[in-house]
């Protein structure tokens, strides 16, 4: 594979950097949308965090990436069982992929040769225990995402097919990028992500320099720039690894359950997903800074990645829903 | 030199630079209409790309053709899955005819395929004839060239000459070119002075002035080379004219002067006068020389353009199994109405033949088809369209022009069976609006209701703004396209909460504006006043609608004017 750009060497946009590395440290806050303008490093960012996230215990010929042999679906016929490290899968999955491709189906060379029945992984095997990638979500065909929604829900992959019932884990966390003026997204879809952010064109000139300059040596000596980052993205990781030893005794106050409670109340969001979201990204976060017990100051770093995606629209705050949940924020954590 | 032969000697130099290495320059925006200058230009490119033909990709292209799929003759023949290749898979470069019409599903399919670095390259074909048309922006920002052919008359489209040499040695040098640290300063400032956002395009800039120092033969991109690429790659993105004047209030750039386009069979370009100037402002003043000509009306279409097709986005469309464009068909269950696609269900019936013919007890005869392999035909239809009338019921004039108004619905209902319109009516008059008339395509009801109209009292313009938003985001939530027209002549003078507040009703009125271009409904302004009513035109110019003085409108220029200023479906 050939050099992805560096996650540490993406320039600003820390929102977005910083949601994804929330659900690196715990894969159970669902999933990210990063939805804005054109070329702000949306892709790049995911395959950079792909090149940064720490490996997976697996067992190497695993389709599906099964942590211990018991794990191994049924159907898998396994040559290779020994256990191993696998870089944490991040999976792409393209726009003009087929449902075949996306769910599996049988395995047609071992159809037409032998005529055996055997079934053939998809994507979404593949992305188990990992990262599910779909650029321009919002563009992705209707049946496409009403199969993942399912998927996303269940994290189980179930196929039915020539006589043969297939089942496999599919737990995964999605991430989304779009742009908005190509058609907003459907708010069942929506939902599942468990954090969103809105990136923009960096305005500042210097910012904007800095990040022609990265690209350009990038492009120059890929293999030069890589290694020169090495360093910092070796930090993040341990940080991340680091964080998710920490998150399971990170303690959390009634005081805390009660902001969370007030600020979703205040806001008026849909459902308790997002009271929950919100306290799991900041225990994350909390986590990730290294503190023992989840503060105000963690659920504020947090709120705005996951609220504003659940919040009614109105016609006459023309401010975006990232500055209303600010605001309210402010009003109710004093 | 005129104009148009300097212009096609830089379009010469661009195919030079562009044929030295496709791939990282993502491709040409060509922007002509089909006649024999489009033709030069692709000629051109096959000459210096040293090919005689393009695969070419057609907007309405299947998946299979673009990514590949099971080649089912080969594969039953050989007893072997043989796939296809994709076109996009193989690399190269490849024609994307008709872009104007291709939807946004196929433009970020090739985005992808550009981003993911396959050593492909795409030259999109647009013959967008009405202003706003066009390549949608996922594509074209990823194309480094944007050619704009239509002001180039036959006779300077000369046949364009290509050293092959020299393109040989540049493909060697470019790697190795380098350029001052103060280039990326340069490029990004000379983007924001002509309001250029994307960070793509000042990359491109800065690969296209590095093509362009290995052509000359140097390693080091100098002045002429950055000014190429602002010329190039910035100018003919620009969305605003750059403000700063050089310090001695030069005249207006002629044509000649920083152009001075480099041709790659004559090096030895003469001293350009531009490089008198301090760097920053030379490179200003190339991309000045190459701004669009009509850059300011261009660039207001285009934002009108936008907010027409504006959130609603996909959703315009619908997909059923009933009607419309037929699509690709999909896997699915017989019932409901759904209408089988015989072909596709025996193809993918095809190769399990041999395996159930073995499974199966007892053996039966025949073909083979299980539920799996069934595939229904799909089609697309674009949604119904409701235009939303937002008539003033306030004042003197009301009656008649609430009576010109019922007429001209009427006028768009008679003719709405076969463009599947429906019509909505909002009211507003006193303290506050009514929806009088619910979307509605039938022209009995909409008489039976519209019989008596009252009127009279204040202008709560915010209030009646607000029913029509409510309404079209009610209808686009029932699959239907919502457009508003509103008519009026007077001033708001009612604020939303149905206080006589002139002040408060002016800002409410100008909020609600904003929330209606927010939705990206698209709008018309009609004033009917006896003279153009002060403040309503800037109204209009907040909502993002088109603002039409109509004095003494009657029923057909009222429907002619909303016809012609919202999109049809």
């Amino acid at each position: 594979m050939s050099h992805a750009f560096p996650f540490s060497a993406i320039v600003g946009q820390d929102a977005m950097k910083q949601a994804m590395l929330l659900t690196a440290i715990d894969a159970g806050i669902g999933g990210v949308l990063v939805f804005g303008d054109r070329g702000t490093g949306k892709s790049t960012a995911v395959r950079g965090l792909a090149a940064l996230l720490p490996p997976i215990t697996a067992i190497k010929g695993c389709p599906v990436n099964s942590a211990t042999e018991a794990d191994i679906p049924d159907w898998a016929n396994v040559a290779n069982r020994e256990v191993g490290e696998k870089p944490t899968p991040v999976v792409d999955l393209p726009l003009g992929a087929t449902e075949d491709r996306v769910v599996g189906a049988l395995d047609i060379e071992k159809a037409l040769a032998k005529g055996e029945k055997a079934f053939e992984a998809g994507l979404l095997a593949r992305a188990n225990r990992g990262y599910l990638y779909i650029d321009e979500v919002n563009l992705l065909e209707d049946h496409l995402v009403d199969l993942l929604l399912d998927v996303a829900q269940s994290g189980e992959n179930l196929v039915e097919r020539e006589g043969l019932s297939i089942r496999h884990p599919a737990r995964f966390v999605l991430v989304g990028s779009g742009n908005p003026e190509e058609g907003e997204l459907r708010p069942q879809l929506l939902d599942r992500f468990g954090l969103s952010v809105e990136v923009k064109s960096p305005k500042d000139i210097d910012t904007r320099i800095e990040v022609i300059k990265r690209r350009d040596a990038f492009d120059q000596d890929r293999a030069k720039f890589v290694k020169s980052w090495a360093k910092s993205d070796e930090t993040i990781r341990k940080s991340i690894i680091a964080a998710r030893k920490r998150l399971s005794k990170i303690r959390t106050s009634d005081a805390i359950l009660k902001d969370c409670a007030a600020l979703c109340l205040e806001l008026g969001s849909d459902g308790l997903r997002g009271e929950l979201t919100l306290l799991r990204a900041a225990r994350a976060q909390a986590a990730f800074e290294g503190s023992s017990e989840i503060t105000r100051a963690h659920l504020r770093a947090v709120a705005p990645m996951a609220l504003s995606h659940r919040l009614r629209r109105d016609p006459l705050d023309e401010a975006g829903s990232t500055t209303r949940v600010m605001r309210t924020v402010e009003a109710v954590l004093p | 030199m005129t104009p148009a032969q300097d212009r096609w000697a830089s379009f010469n130099l661009a195919i030079a630079l562009f044929a030295i290495d496709p791939a990282p320059l993502g491709g040409i925006w060509l922007r002509a209409r089909v006649g024999p200058v489009r033709d030069r230009i692709i000629q051109a490119l096959n000459k210096a790309l040293e090919t005689d033909f393009f695969p070419r990709v057609h907007p309405n292209i299947s998946d299979e053709a673009l990514f590949g799929g099971l080649d089912l003759s080969a594969t039953l023949a050989t007893g072997r899955p043989i796939q296809t290749e994709g076109l996009l898979n193989k690399g190269g470069t490849v024609i994307l005819t008709m872009a104007e019409s291709a939807e946004s599903a196929l433009l970020a399919r090739l985005a992808g395929a550009l981003d993911a670095e396959t050593g492909l390259s795409i030259i999109a074909l647009d013959e967008a004839a009405e202003e706003g048309e066009g390549l949608g922006h996922s594509l074209s920002d990823r194309l480094a060239l944007h050619l704009q052919l239509d002001a180039i008359p036959q006779s300077a489209a000369q046949e364009m000459e290509f050293d092959s040499t020299a393109l040989a040695e540049a493909r060697a040098r470019f790697p190795h070119v380098q350029h001052a640290p103060d280039d990326y300063r340069d490029l990004c400032l000379v983007a924001e002075a002509l309001g250029v956002t994307s960070l793509r395009a000042v990359q491109h800039a800065l690969r296209l002035a590095r093509h362009s120092a290995a052509l000359m033969g140097s390693d080091q991109v100098e002045q002429a080379d950055l000014q190429l690429a602002v010329e190039l790659a910035l100018a003919p993105r620009a969305t605003q004219i750059p403000e700063t004047a050089p310090p001695e209030q030069a005249p207006p750039p002629q044509p000649q002067e920083p152009e001075a386009q480099e041709n790659p069979s004559d090096p030895e370009d003469p001293q350009k006068e531009g490089e008198d100037l301090p760097p920053f402002e030379a490179l200003i003043e190339a991309a000045k020389a190459m701004l669009p000509p009509d850059l300011l009306a261009r660039l207001a279409a285009q934002r009108a353009a936008r907010q027409s097709k504006g959130s609603s986005g996909t959703g315009n469309r619908k997909k059923g199994n009933h009607r419309g464009r037929p699509v690709a068909s999909r896997s699915g269950e017989l019932g409901g109405g759904a209408r089988i696609d015989l072909m596709a269900t025996l193809r993918s019936a095809a190769p399990w033949q041999g395996l159930r013919a073995h499974t199966t007890a007892p053996k039966p005869r025949g073909l083979h088809i299980r539920k799996s392999d069934i595939r229904v035909k799909q089609f697309e239809q674009s949604s119904d369209r409701v235009i939303i009338f937002v008539v003033d019921a306030s004042g003197s004039s009301a009656m008649s022009r609430m009576a010109e108004a019922k007429g001209a619905i009427e006028l768009m209902l008679a003719e709405a069976y076969a463009r599947r319109d429906h019509v909505a009516l909002v009211a507003f008059r006193g303290a506050g609006a009514d929806i009088l008339l619910n979307p509605t395509r039938s022209l009995v009801q909409t008489k039976r209701r519209l019989q008596d109209l009252p009127g009279g009292g204040g202008t709560p313009l915010a209030a009646g703004l607000k029913s029509a938003l409510d309404l079209a985001v009610l209808t686009s939530g029932k699959g239907m396209t919502p457009s508003i027209a509103v008519l009026t002549d007077g001033r708001a003078n009612v604020s939303l909460d149905g206080s006589a507040n002139r002040a408060q009703a002016g800002e409410d009125a100008q909020n609600m504006a904003k929330a209606l271009r927010g939705r990206g409904v698209p709008a018309i302004v009609i004033d009917t006043g006896q003279r153009p009513t002060r403040g309503l035109d800037d109204l209009a110019k907040v909502m993002g609608a088109a603002y039409v003085p109509l004095p003494r409108a009657d029923a057909k220029s009222l429907s002619a004017a909303v016809e012609a200023a919202l999109p049809s479906a």
